[in-house]
């Protein structure tokens, strides 16, 4: 009986050896090992690390919320939390539209459409350091400033820019809605070519005039990729850091200090890890409810 | 995408062509934004092209001259050399090509194994890896660079090595998802034949499976190289040693410590090649951003 089953089980194994089993299992290691290394290892100790101390000299100590409280109670992050939200705002009034105009617009036209695709996506393949360092330039606060002297030529200015508080963001959001505009047109104008034009004939028919075709139209024809695109800029200027990290460094009197910014003084300037990580578990947690919530409200939008 | 001749029809028809409106306003908005994304798109740039060649003074006294008074070619040697440029320039592009290939090589590997082979643990696997695609990036920032610092097991420090960059750079849920989709659009015919002729795994990965999916592997490793040459948080964490460091590190570290002409010699020489490389390659460039894109939905 033993015997047999030994036998069973061995012959299993060979079966499965033949079939293929083991080079499946060479073809899934450096998967497994990279994602265990690099994305589902850092996720778990990011979640246990949050719940200790950790200097990286003394060894890591049980500390229990202290670092959420520590975290919650710092008095920079109210004034973090309102600069992420109000920079998420501006980049959503500003680089929303751009885009989505300057898609409709070039798949309008078949010639030279290309042309305007070419220059507009030239700003997103300019790396985004060398892109912010130039723009610090630009925004000179001097009145040879090169947009204070533009704005001078109109007899406006000149403006403070990167060392006003009030400017400094809104300045900030102008450079990155300048860097990213360009591909996400792109990405609208490829789900436009998807668009079924006889609609348009239809709607031309029923007299909707060319306003009306784009709102009733072409619109709601890529409402699917305009909603997840909103999402993933939302998420994206969420986490923002280089822009302010670069430009201002969270200054001029924290005005634009971001929730990853904090993060990275927590880390790297404090080197409190646990605090960040904390800081950072927030912060994911409050982006997961924000997708959640956004998938049912837009989902409500669609079936009315 | 760009070059139809069959006309189709968009937004507006023929018959608003003849309203005087749209006969007259069109092309006025079309020459507006026009000169608007030639300002936006070519304006910094040729700015750049101009004060790379410039004198400090003149960058300084009076950046929106047209001409500068003296032009300085030995400018653009100059930041080459002695700012290291070209030093900063290959580091990148070493960072960027490995980065491509330890993505293409762990995406295109696991892919087949989750679409080709379907094991039986193939679905838990899949459900691990799109897990990670749901979690912000934040989340796992501090705790990877930790686990960079001292691998976990192997106890080595990844620090001042390039496999820092390149490594974590693979473990990349989106990628894999893109592959593996691509993957199970191949007719499962196709792979039986190949079976049935008595080809090996390895065969079927080197000799079917990845020669059908050229497409969508460039398409990987475009995305791979522009993010990798984007990069800034990352390479400035794991790579503090100024040798090793990538373009975008080095640049604002150098830009404090040198004269405002060679700095932007050397910003005109860190913008040059991506965007000679862009305007060589737009079309595939274009189609390949546009097709990842679509991929989001």
């Amino acid at each position: 009986m033993f015997q047999q089953r030994t036998q069973k089980s061995g012959r299993s194994v060979t079966t499965w050896y033949r079939s293929g089993g083991l080079s499946a299992v060479f073809f899934a290691l450096p998967l497994v090992l990279i994602f265990l290394y690099f994305s589902w290892g850092p996720i778990v100790r990011g979640l246990v690390l949050s719940f200790q101390k950790n200097n990286l000299v003394a060894p890591p100590e049980w500390v229990g919320m202290s670092n959420f409280s520590y975290v919650l109670t710092d008095p920079q992050l109210p004034q973090a939390a309102l600069n992420t939200l109000y920079f998420a705002l501006l980049a959503l009034v500003f680089g929303f539209p751009v885009p989505l105009f300057l898609a409709v617009f070039i798949s309008e036209l078949r010639k030279t459409g290309w042309l305007y695709n070419v220059l507009s996506y030239l700003p997103a393949v300019v790396p985004p350091v060398a892109a912010i360092l130039l723009w610090t330039f630009f925004y000179d606060p001097s009145t040879a400033g090169v947009f204070n002297s533009i704005l001078g030529w109109f007899g406006l200015g000149p403006f403070a820019w990167l060392n006003s508080q009030t400017l400094a963001m809104p300045a900030i959001v102008l450079e990155a809605t300048w860097a990213g505009a360009g591909a996400t047109s792109i990405i609208y104008l490829a789900a436009l070519t998807g668009v079924r034009t006889e609609l348009y004939e239809a709607a031309e028919l029923d007299g909707a005039g060319i306003r009306s075709r784009v709102w009733h139209v072409t619109l709601p024809q890529i409402r699917g990729i305009i909603l997840i695109m909103m999402l993933l800029q939302l998420i994206g200027t969420f986490q923002v850091f280089t822009e302010p990290f670069l430009f201002t460094g969270g200054g001029p009197n924290n005005a634009t200090t971001t929730i990853l910014l904090l993060i990275y003084r927590y880390a790297f300037i404090n080197g409190d890890f646990g605090a960040a990580t904390a800081l950072s578990v927030l912060l994911a947690g409050v982006l997961c409810v924000l997708s959640v919530v956004y998938h049912f409200v837009t989902r409500r939008w669609s079936t009315t | 995408m760009n070059s139809d001749t069959s006309w189709e029809r968009g937004i507006i028809s023929f018959a608003d062509r003849k309203v005087s409106v749209v006969r007259y306003g069109l092309p006025a908005i079309q020459v507006l934004l026009f000169i608007g994304v030639v300002i936006a798109g070519v304006g910094p740039l040729l700015w750049l092209l101009k004060s790379g060649v410039s004198t400090s003074q003149d960058i300084l006294r009076g950046p929106m001259q047209l001409w500068p008074s003296g032009i300085q070619p030995q400018n653009i040697p100059d930041a080459w050399n002695r700012v290291q440029i070209g030093a900063y320039l290959g580091n990148t592009a070493f960072i960027a090509i490995g980065s491509m290939i330890s993505t293409l090589f762990v995406c295109t590997t696991g892919a087949f194994v989750l679409s080709i082979l379907r094991p039986k643990w193939g679905p838990v696997l899949t459900g691990a890896v799109l897990a990670t695609l749901f979690l912000p990036g934040v989340i796992s920032l501090v705790p990877l660079y930790m686990t960079v610092l001292k691998m976990p097991v192997l106890g080595v420090s990844l620090q001042n090595t390039f496999w820092a960059v390149w490594l974590p750079s693979a473990a990349s849920a989106f990628n894999l998802l893109v592959i593996k989709r691509y993957f199970d659009s191949i007719p499962r015919e196709l792979i039986e034949a190949a079976r049935i002729d008595g080809a090996s795994n390895i065969r079927l990965f080197t000799a079917l499976i990845l020669p059908l999916s050229k497409p969508i592997v460039g398409v990987v490793a475009l995305l791979t190289v522009i993010g990798s040459w984007k990069d800034y948080l990352w390479p400035l964490l794991v790579l503090p040693d100024p040798r090793l460091q990538p373009i975008s590190v080095a640049l604002p570290r150098v830009a404090k410590t040198t004269e405002i002409s060679l700095q932007m010699s050397a910003l005109f020489l860190a913008v040059l090649i991506p965007v000679v490389l862009f305007l060589v390659f737009q079309k595939q460039f274009l189609r390949g951003v546009g097709m990842a894109g679509g991929i989001k939905e």
